[in-house]
């Protein structure tokens, strides 16, 4: 592998009352997509906004580019493109007017035209920001991002908050950077972001980073196993589900049993036989796929959506 | 090359305020003769120019507030950048309000002689200057809107008042002119009234001048140091002992006027023109 392009060791930042970040490391080559995928809370803005020289770090070492945050913050801004949470323009900036602006801060820049084509702006391009819908206003903010075509993107949480079927033309967008070999960092709370874009994951809780690799990897970790979620009329004891057929895994969840299982079958054909045994009902039971999110319980004992 | 493309943004915010506000003094204030006019063009003026620190701390304060801030600083601007921007956005935004109130005095009022210009338009410049940078102290030590309107309206009633700017200083009481000596928007008010109505050069009112130049580059580089970028970060203890040290050389200066008197003999030498015009007939018939 070359070097990295990225590289973060033991990152730590603390706010007056929460210790937000406690010692994170990872490292993005160029060309990846590098997902840090948690609850809210966890960490992960805070991390990226010091990657992107915007917060100083109460320790670590951080190096984006070959270049320190604090150090050299001008130059890194010139390689870096950011899509940030929680930022808006001014109302009565036009689109236009906004990407000739920001544009103006760079050395290198790409055509206002060719971003307001690419992100299907064209017709907005007199509209002011105000004017502009959910999904419209996040593609200007990607198209910004973009401006300076940055040797490192980082994107906060790009389709929090948007509607699903806006956020599959995010999602599309950020598959065609992908496909142009761009290096991206983002941070989402959605499995399904995650797994679909991104190459690398680091799976971040508490301010930590609890696991780490391809979404592939990570979910053979947990040993490539199906989830059976049922609800029951009445309790059941932990250690007689974990006891049923082909079950590796079993826990309460938000009054729910999570089984996680070899083969959904034979744990289901044992566990309605142990129902009827013991005279209890089943209410519910949701079979899925395994997904990050099995991941995240397993390592947590917690759902990431909470 | 930057800021010119900056300025567009504040273009919106910053144009149709102090378009209505010189409107309404200059109406009021415009109504005598030409030589009364002429009195008011400086007041009239400082007014114009001190409008620009309400305006622009309120914009900067917006701007941190709703994270405008964040997407600046996530690209290569410094905060100086983005003061000195804010600063030159509002300046040439003053000009043409300042050129209306000339205009509107020389042909709607017929005042022929305006003074000396170049005095005027230099107190102009140093005016708005100053009185911006005051505004990026404001935004600074200031956490939320809120905040940021009542330490405005704090500065702002005697800073118009006071100073000569609404009612001339030979009205107010001896005491309340030995205060007005400490303010800066006496010598701004003075130094503009003094060019209009006195037609006195910049080298006579040198003082003034560099008072206000002076000012201003303390008031901006302790709004640097104090900038913040983010909604959530809140100020440094201290910062409010660096926003006081910007007084230290107006009361310097106010203590030497005070014994030296020349700025309020030349407001009262103004005052006394003002009324003797009263006294005599209008020249025009118009009164």
């Amino acid at each position: 592998m070359p070097n990295p392009i990225l590289q973060v060791d033991n990152l730590e930042k603390r706010y007056e009352d929460v210790h937000a970040v406690r010692g994170v490391s990872f490292r993005v080559h160029e060309g990846e997509v590098f997902g840090l995928l948690g609850p809210n809370g966890a960490g992960k803005t805070s991390t990226i906004e010091v990657l992107e020289g915007l917060r100083v770090p109460d320790g670590g070492r951080v190096s984006v580019c070959g270049l320190d945050p604090q150090k050299n913050p001008n130059e890194l801004k010139q390689e870096i493109g950011a899509a940030l949470q929680a930022t808006s323009l001014p109302d009565k900036l036009r689109v236009h007017e906004a990407l000739r602006l920001f544009g103006s801060f760079y050395r290198r820049k790409r055509k206002t035209d060719e971003l307001l084509r690419r992100f299907g702006l064209e017709e907005k391009r007199h509209a002011f920001y105000s004017q502009l819908s959910g999904g419209q206003k996040q593609r200007l903010v990607l198209a910004l991002a973009l401006l300076n075509d940055p040797k490192v993107l980082f994107l906060d949480e790009p389709t929090a908050g948007l509607d699903p079927q806006v956020r599959r033309e995010i999602y599309d967008v950020i598959e065609e950077l992908k496909r142009e070999r761009k290096t991206i960092v983002l941070t989402t709370h959605y499995i399904e972001e995650a797994e679909r874009l991104c190459d690398r994951v680091a799976i971040v809780d508490h301010g930590k980073v609890i696991a780490e690799g391809t979404p592939r990897e990570l979910k053979q970790r947990s040993g490539d196993t199906a989830r059976v979620e049922v609800r029951l009329a009445k309790q059941a004891p932990n250690d007689v589900l974990k006891g049923l057929d082909a079950v590796v895994d079993a826990r309460e969840l938000d009054g729910a049993y999570v089984l996680h299982c070899q083969r959904t079958a034979p744990t289901i054909v044992s566990l309605v036989k142990m129902l009827e045994a013991t005279g209890n009902e089943l209410v519910s039971l949701e079979i899925a796929t395994p997904s990050l999110e099995d991941v995240f319980i397993e390592l947590t004992g917690r759902r990431l959506r909470d | 090359m930057v800021l010119a493309l900056r300025n567009k943004m504040f273009f919106f915010f910053s144009v149709v305020m102090p378009l209505l506000f010189f409107f309404l003094y200059a109406g009021i204030f415009a109504k005598g003769d030409p030589t009364r006019v002429r009195f008011f063009l400086g007041p009239v003026l400082a007014l114009n120019v001190m409008g620009s620190f309400w305006g622009l701390s309120a914009t900067l304060v917006m701007y941190r507030e709703q994270g405008i801030l964040r997407r600046f600083h996530v690209a290569p601007v410094t905060a100086s950048d983005m003061l000195a921007s804010s600063v030159l956005a509002n300046f040439i935004l003053t000009l043409p309000t300042v050129t209306v109130v000339l205009l509107f005095a020389r042909f709607i009022f017929h005042v022929r002689d305006l003074g000396d210009l170049l005095a005027a338009f230099l107190f102009v410049c140093a005016g708005t200057i100053s009185f911006g940078s005051l505004g990026l102290v404001v935004a600074s030590i200031t956490n939320t809107m809120q905040e940021t309107q009542v330490l405005n309206q704090l500065l702002w009633l005697p800073l118009i008042f006071l100073s000569g700017a609404t009612f001339p200083l030979g009205y107010l009481p001896e005491k309340v002119q030995g205060i007005s000596v400490f303010l800066p928007a006496t010598y701004l008010v003075t130094g503009l009234q003094q060019a209009t109505l006195s037609s006195k050069h910049v080298g006579e009112l040198l003082v003034y001048f560099l008072a206000l130049i002076f000012w201003s580059a303390l008031s901006f580089f302790v709004a640097s140091q104090l900038f913040r970028w983010e909604p959530e970060t809140k100020i440094p203890r201290n910062a409010k002992l660096w926003a006081a040290a910007t007084i230290i050389p107006f009361i310097l200066l106010g203590i030497w006027e005070y014994g030296n008197g020349q700025m309020l003999k030349q407001a009262r030498d103004a005052h006394r023109i003002l009324e003797q015009s009263y006294s005599a007939p209008a020249p025009n018939g118009k009164s």
